[in-house]
């Protein structure tokens, strides 16, 4: 602790152990226990209450006082905590001051006690404590382990949940000394502590209070999660019979936290490869537990790297069940393979939920979830059934738009249920969309475009189920193009294509601003990997789409206009935004250049003035036309319109920029573009003269300097890397100039400090180059980065800094005081 | 209590109400898509549909060829439109005390029914309901009247020929009724028997029942009804919207503890979200008008124009399409325009607060100003002037029989450019089509029905828990091209009855209970005994007084004087004679204590049994029986009427007397 921290300590200890000046901020006690973490990590606890009597005054003053705040108290428990972690320390204040403060004595048997953050306090502080076996003895001399078990049921969900993490680690800490290579001992043999708790648990988990029981799971589930040694096993070895009794009793109490358990003790790596393993019980639960519960623990086993193949191939039936189910109540005709053959009883049940309205929608809602879940998983159940399943998904979003017809009165029930309900729809296409990766036959996967295209198309699907339409369509048409032996697009593709761009076009005449906008972001996806396709440009140029995408440009709603803004660079970089402004020249392109340029010079929001950034970042890359023909002028006149944006992030993107300018023209590629193969190659490396008189003449100098000294940190950030990339390039080339040598570098000079005041009014001027890599010589750059990189309130973040606000809001410091008036 | 179902059309309906010595007609809506069997009346003299050949039957005979027209393999009557009327022959309308409207869609057969059944009661509506209502009837009498045409068909009407029609003629049901358009003079006289109402205004049917209409949230002025006793609730639900449109939003939680609720109106294409419609519509329009097209949008000259004018004004702008011209053709746009603006304490709470500003509540006032949107009473005149291209048409009428739009779909029908897009859900638009084809323009159909759909309504019923609850048949079955869609129909418990045209439902609930009220002086005579704590009897005696269907208690007339006079005896004659009263018994005999009582008066040898009413004391020496039950006390015993009587004594003294 420094000498500034120990001379204003005994004055903070003072307010707090005065209840008339109550802590009105919280969050100063627990900055200040971090701040004494960190000090009891680097230093001996012992010493430091030594060498401040205050903070143990503050520790037994405390406890004593009659009205002190529930806040102080809590904070002091966790504070004697902190510092009993270590044993010395623990057997200085073993004496007198921690009994006060956790025994019978203590805050336990006060009025204060009820309020739940003092309970909480209490149990951190014990928490923190029992570190060594010293502190084993405390807790028992003490009765806390009671306590501890009571405090498992507490009103405050905070509480009960740390009382459990709490036993936990007084288990892990007594079975401690036993955990490495010995051959562990029989329950019996353990110590007293760790036998009480463990007969706590057998005894809650015997217990007919739900609760009770899932208090215990709650325990093991955690146990089992932290702690791998031997000893674990032999836990698991006397409990699960317990446990196992659970599963017998109707209903099977506390399903969740026992699946939990079951899924933890299952991917344990001591208890999943024993003989001990979970594997039977977990096979009981998948049966006993209803479609709800068992899917998450189905999920869950299917997701483990090693697990019996019946129990695999019984989980999954588990997750299949509801679809099974959908399936059998639209299937009209018999005979067809479902997605599981010979139905069991268990169907009744799935039929019930399907046949609830409430029930319903979540349970096929988790289904698809789950089933989403598994299917990019290398472990995922081999083999796949992807033609019931898709079968399936497309029968889902037919009882939702109301066109599948029902079989059975499960049918019927799920027709009503499920018209019209967006929920079922968005899980049902995100589902459709993973499902991709995986085809089907010809027959299905026209069906899966058909279904995709009546969505895409119905009026009444909400922005949501459509924007998850377009990205299930997307990814289809991707597979569908990646089929082996397919060249260009597809069959698919080439067939869809005709209808989905009619519909494209109206989606984006669509009077709701999301719709739009996910159909141009759509289109910009489409666009990035089809750009190249022949068959795409032919049905896109045939379209209106790109003319209602430019026309997007002047959106009333910014996001619109910004993915607008993405979406004609795509298109534009592509060649595809065919608007032939003369019948004379069709095949001339209008440039779009001097529209971005308006959009960000003049629109008033962030965001399209961010897209064009962007696009001129690409267009730069991939050395786009508009921009190739003049790139200086380009930077020049983009540079002068970003270093006035008020938006930090344009400003950011115009460094991006700058530096792919840089890249370029110091000859040195930027960072790896995907689109640059096809493209014409940067310019080779001129010398250096003449790169310097390039970056003069776009002013990049000028931006990069103004950047440095930018109100919002990541541009000055950004700006600093750039000008050290800068500097690093320039260097090996030596230099004729002596830094602060010229005229000029004074004035620059002078001109970075008037900014870094602040003053962000007046411009450079035209200067030369030796001038600017003069001041880029002089600026300590590394320096500049260490005092960026440490963030603006690191002042304010110091305990000094801490300790001195505490006195402040009570008003004590003397020249705090003076300032008042 | 009765209902007489005189139309099958469930949301255009007419029910007579018998209730309470009342009969209250509810809504008088016409049936026009009897008008889709009749050829469409030209504006402009079209050489396609003058031309038509006549139709023959298959054995060549041709005698129907002047009345039945073939056309794009259709078969049309050649003559003015009629239109399918409600019943008039269940009931004899004349003895109609009143006549509820519940909205301007549903009085357009009003003049068929005061102008020619001897109707002479009184009909309520809101003041929207008879303006706007005026000027649909206006329009559609201005539509037929202006294109006379002298034939008038009733050949085909013959049942025996009709047989021989091909579909959908051969199908159409009671062509009997059905009638010419009225006259605007008709509908003057009927909307003068109209008596204007306010919502929630307490309007006294003769005494008998009171009637009020309550914001139904559909329509301008739109409302449903409550019918009440003092004891009974019947309300009348019919054309309601949860949405938020123009109208006032819908008082719902009035329609509370009706015995009867009787439920039409609800939305007609129950599976189309009307949101998602409105979006359809500009998508399609702006796609249209873009590619240099035209756009033709059939429609009524109120109600959802209004919303959808509101937001083509927000649309138009961000679609880059300010530049194209709105055109609102009919007889009365005008009208209707500014009307809408000044009907301010009928519209939603966002346009009310706007008068205040002072705006005016719709924007459409805006886009008049502006230029961009015009309105004319016909295609002839400034119109022809002002017409540019492409450009966006609403015009009527949306069964395109008749109105400025069958020109435009002669005129505009060829090009493939152009689009009519159907947002009104009265008419089918492929049959309404039908006489145009072949048609190269393009079709849109995007209803717009803001009314409750079935979600809603069973949310409805949830809330407001009728007991009975009367509806069309059609809404207790899926509709038939989604017969599995088994959740469009009303769910409630107990089920819902239905009717059907032309049926007479007894409605399923009794009327128990009548007020009375108690002269002040007699009330005065009366003395209370109280026989339970907060329960207190008097007898009364008097006379009961029934005028008006109120009913009065008042005193009895005193006793006639002996003295006197001829005629004074006279008068006394009619009093009802006042017998003295025998006293009134409450009470019930504890058996064991009864028994006790006995034996205390020298009676021996009792024997008590049960039975399931009550016990039997057996006195078995006196060959007596007593027969104790809830609410009867029986001595039987053979001719000794001194035991009875002093048993009946002992039975007394347990009964108290009042």
């Amino acid at each position: 602790m420094d000498h500034e921290c120990a001379r204003l300590l005994p004055a903070v200890c003072a307010v707090l152990a005065d209840p008339r000046q109550p802590v009105a901020d919280d969050t100063c006690l627990e900055k200040l226990l971090d701040w004494f973490k960190t000090v009891t990590e680097a230093e001996s606890s012992l010493l430091l209450l030594q060498e401040n009597p205050c903070l143990l005054e503050l520790l037994s003053h405390v406890p004593t006082l009659q009205d002190v705040s529930a806040g102080v108290l809590s904070f002091s428990l966790r504070l004697a905590g902190i510092f009993a972690a270590q044993e010395d320390c623990f057997q200085y204040l073993q004496v007198e001051l921690l009994p006060g403060l956790f025994g019978a004595a203590g805050p336990l048997s006060r009025a204060v006690w009820a309020v739940p953050t003092v309970r909480s306090g209490w149990i951190q502080g014990l928490r923190s404590l029992a570190q060594h076996p010293s502190a084993l003895h405390f807790l028992a001399d003490h009765g806390a382990v009671d306590t501890v078990f009571s405090l498992q049921g507490d009103a405050s969900l905070f509480v009960a949940s740390a009382a459990g993490q709490l036993l936990v680690h007084i288990l892990a800490l007594s079975m401690g000394g036993r955990a490495e290579g010995h051959t562990c001992p029989q329950g019996d043999d353990w110590p007293t502590c760790a036998q009480k708790i463990v007969g706590h648990i057998e005894e809650s988990l015997c217990s007919t209070d739900t609760s009770r029981v899932t208090q215990a799971l709650n325990v093991l589930t955690t146990t089992f999660g932290r702690c791998q040694s031997p000893w674990t096993e032999v836990l698991w070895e006397q409990l699960s019979p317990l446990v196992a009794r659970l599963l017998e009793r109707d209903p099977v109490p506390a399903p969740h936290p026992l699946v939990d358990l079951l899924l933890c003790v299952a991917r344990s790596p001591v208890l999943g490869s024993s003989d001990l393993g979970p594997w039977e019980m977990t096979a009981q639960a998948l049966s006993r537990l209803g479609p709800t519960q068992a899917g998450p623990l189905a999920l869950g086993v299917l997701k483990l790297h090693l697990c019996p193949q019946a129990l695999r191939t019984q989980a999954f039936g588990v997750l299949l069940q509801p679809l099974a189910c959908v399936l059998k109540a639209t299937t009209q005709a018999p005979g067809l393979p479902g997605l599981l053959d010979g139905t069991s009883e268990d169907s009744v049940v799935a039929d019930a939920l399907l046949s609830s309205k409430s029930s319903c929608v979540g349970l096929l809602c988790r289904t698809l979830a789950h089933l989403e879940e598994l299917q990019p998983l290398p472990q995922h159940p081999s083999p796949w059934p992807q033609v019931p399943l898709l079968r399936a998904v497309v029968t889902i979003l037919r009882l939702c738009d109301g066109s599948a017809v029902p079989a059975s009165s499960v049918g019927g029930c799920l027709c009503g249920t499920l018209a019209g309900c967006v929920r079922v729809q968005r899980a049902a296409l995100d589902f459709l969309g993973t499902l991709s990766q995986g085809m089907g036959p010809q027959e299905q996967v026209t069906q899966v475009f058909a279904i995709l295209l009546e969505y895409l198309e119905r009026p009444d699907s909400s922005p949501m189920v459509l924007k998850k339409a377009f990205q299930a369509t997307l990814r289809w048409l991707l597979s569908s193009a990646r089929t082996p032996g397919c060249s260009g697009l597809g069959p698919h593709a080439v067939l869809f294509l005709p209808e989905l761009f009619p519909v494209l076009q109206k989606r984006l005449c669509s009077p709701c601003w999301e719709v739009r906008d996910s159909a141009l972001e759509f289109l910009t996806q489409l666009s990035r990997h089809w750009g190249g396709q022949a068959d795409f440009r032919h049905v896109l140029l045939e379209s209106e789409v790109p003319e209602l995408t430019q026309q997007l440009l002047q959106d009333p709603e910014s996001y619109v206009r910004a993915s607008a803004v993405t979406a004609m660079g795509e298109l534009s970089s592509r060649g595809l935004h065919a608007t032939p402004t003369s019948p004379e020249q069709p095949e001339v392109q209008q440039s779009l250049l001097p529209e971005f340029l308006h959009i960000l010079s003049a629109d008033s929001e962030g965001f399209p003035r961010r897209a064009v950034m962007q696009v001129f970042t690409e267009w730069l890359r991939g050395g786009h036309a508009d921009v190739a023909r003049d790139t200086e002028r380009f930077m020049a006149t983009v540079l002068q319109v970003v270093s006035r944006d008020l938006d930090w992030e344009v400003r950011a993107q115009g460094l991006e920029l700058a530096l792919v300018f840089l890249g370029q023209t110091l000859g040195q590629p930027g960072p790896h573009c995907p689109y640059t193969v096809t493209l014409p190659k940067a310019a080779p490396p001129s010398p250096l003269t003449e790169v310097l008189g390039a970056l003069c003449r776009v002013r990049l100098f000028e931006f990069a300097f103004r950047a440095l000294f930018d109100c919002d940190r990541p541009v000055a950030q950004k700006s600093c890397d750039l000008l050290l990339f800068l500097r690093d390039k320039t260097a090996p080339y030596g230099s004729p100039w002596e830094a602060g040598g010229s005229p000029d570098s004074a004035s620059v000079e002078a001109a970075l400090q008037r900014w870094q005041a602040g003053e962000q009014g007046q411009p450079l001027g035209d200067l030369e180059p030796e001038a600017m890599l003069a001041t880029l010589r002089s600026i300590d750059l590394e320096g500049l980065r260490g005092t960026l990189a440490q963030g603006s309130d690191h002042v304010e973040k110091s305990p000094q800094s801490l300790l001195r606000d505490m006195l402040a809001t009570v008003g004590i410091l003397q020249e705090n005081q003076a300032d008042c008036y | 209590m009765k209902l007489y179902c005189l139309s099958g059309h469930p949301t255009l309906p007419c029910n007579v109400l018998k209730f309470k010595s009342t009969t209250i007609m509810l809504d008088c809506g016409l049936d026009m898509t009897s008008t889709l069997n009749f050829l469409p009346l030209p504006l402009v003299q079209s050489p396609r549909l003058s031309n038509l050949p006549g139709w023959s039957l298959k054995d060549g005979n041709a005698f129907l060829d002047k009345e039945l027209k073939e056309c794009s393999g259709h078969v049309f009557v050649d003559s003015v439109p009629e239109f399918c009327l409600p019943e008039t022959e269940l009931i004899d309308l004349s003895t109609v005390d009143v006549i509820l409207i519940s909205n301007y869609h549903c009085m357009m057969a009003l003049p068929y029914i005061t102008e020619h059944t001897g109707f002479s009661g009184t009909v309520y509506a809101t003041e929207p309901t008879v303006q706007i209502g005026r000027l649909l009837m206006e329009e559609l009498v201005n539509f037929i009247e202006r294109v006379p045409k002298a034939q008038s068909a009733s050949l085909w009407k013959n049942k025996d020929i009709q047989r021989l029609l091909p579909s959908p003629l051969k199908d159409a049901v009671e062509v009997s009724t059905w009638r010419r358009c009225y006259t605007m003079q008709e509908v003057n006289s009927a909307l003068s028997k109209i008596q204007l109402v306010g919502y929630s205004q307490k309007i006294e049917l003769f005494g008998a029942v009171q009637v009020t209409p309550l914001s139904s949230g559909y329509a301008l002025g739109s409302s449903n009804w409550i019918i009440q006793s003092h004891y009974e609730k019947v309300s009348y639900v019919s054309g309601s919207s949860l949405l938020t449109t123009h109208p006032q939003p819908m008082d719902q939680a009035s329609l509370k503890n009706s015995d009867v609720l009787v439920l039409t109106g609800l939305t007609q294409i129950p599976t189309a979200n009307p949101d998602g419609m409105v979006g359809e519509f500009c998508s399609n329009l702006a796609l249209t008008v873009r590619n240099g097209g035209n756009v033709l949008v059939p429609c009524y000259p109120s109600g959802v124009i209004y919303d959808l004018l509101e937001c083509l004004y927000q649309y138009i702008d961000s679609a880059g399409l300010s530049s194209v011209p709105l055109y609102f053709i009919s007889p009365v746009a005008n009208s209707s325009l500014e009307f809408s603006q000044i009907f301010a304490e009928w519209l939603c709470h966002n346009k009310q607060s706007k008068v205040y500003l002072p705006e005016p509540p719709f924007p459409h006032a805006e886009l008049i100003q502006t230029n961009k949107l015009k309105h004319y009473p016909s295609i002839h005149g400034d119109f022809s002037n002002d017409f540019r291209q492409p450009c966006v048409v609403f015009t009527g009428h949306p069964s395109l029989r008749f109105g400025d739009v069958v020109h435009f779909m002669e005129l505009w029908g060829k090009s493939s450019l152009n689009t009519v897009i159907f947002t009104e859900p009265d008419f089918s638009y492929l049959e309404a089509l039908a006489p145009y084809q072949p048609l190269a323009m393009k079709c849109i159909y995007c209803p717009i029905d803001t009314r409750l759909n079935f979600i809603q309504v069973s949310k409805l019923l949830k809330e407001v828990q009728p007991l009975h609850v009367v509806c069309p048949e059609q809404y207790t079955q899926p509709p038939p091209a989604q017969s599995h869609r088994t959740d469009l129909v009303i769910d409630c418990q107990p089920p819902a009855t239905s009717y059907r045209r032309a049926e007479v439902l007894t409605l399923p609930f009794k009327r128990r209970y009548e007020r009375i009220e108690i002269m002040p002086e007699l009330a005065d005579s009366l003395v209370p005994m109280e026989i339970k704590p907060g329960i207190s009897l008097a007898t009364v005696s008097a006379v009961l007084h029934t005028k008006d269907n109120k009913h009065v208690l008042q005193p009895p007339p005193r006793p006639a004087q002996p003295t006197s006079g001829k005629k004074r005896k006279r008068v006394s004659d009619d009093v009802p004679d006042c017998k003295v009263l025998k006293p009134l018994l409450s009470g019930s005999i504890p058996v064991e204590q009864f028994v006790q009582t006995l034996e205390k008066h020298g009676f021996s040898d009792i024997k008590v049994e049960d039975t399931a009413k009550g016990h039997i004391v057996l006195l078995q020496e006196a060959e007596t029986l007593i027969q104790i039950e809830e609410d009867s006390t029986h001595i039987i015993c053979d001719n000794d009427e001194m035991l009875r009587v002093r048993l009946r004594d002992l039975v007394l003294k347990f009964l108290q007397k009042f």
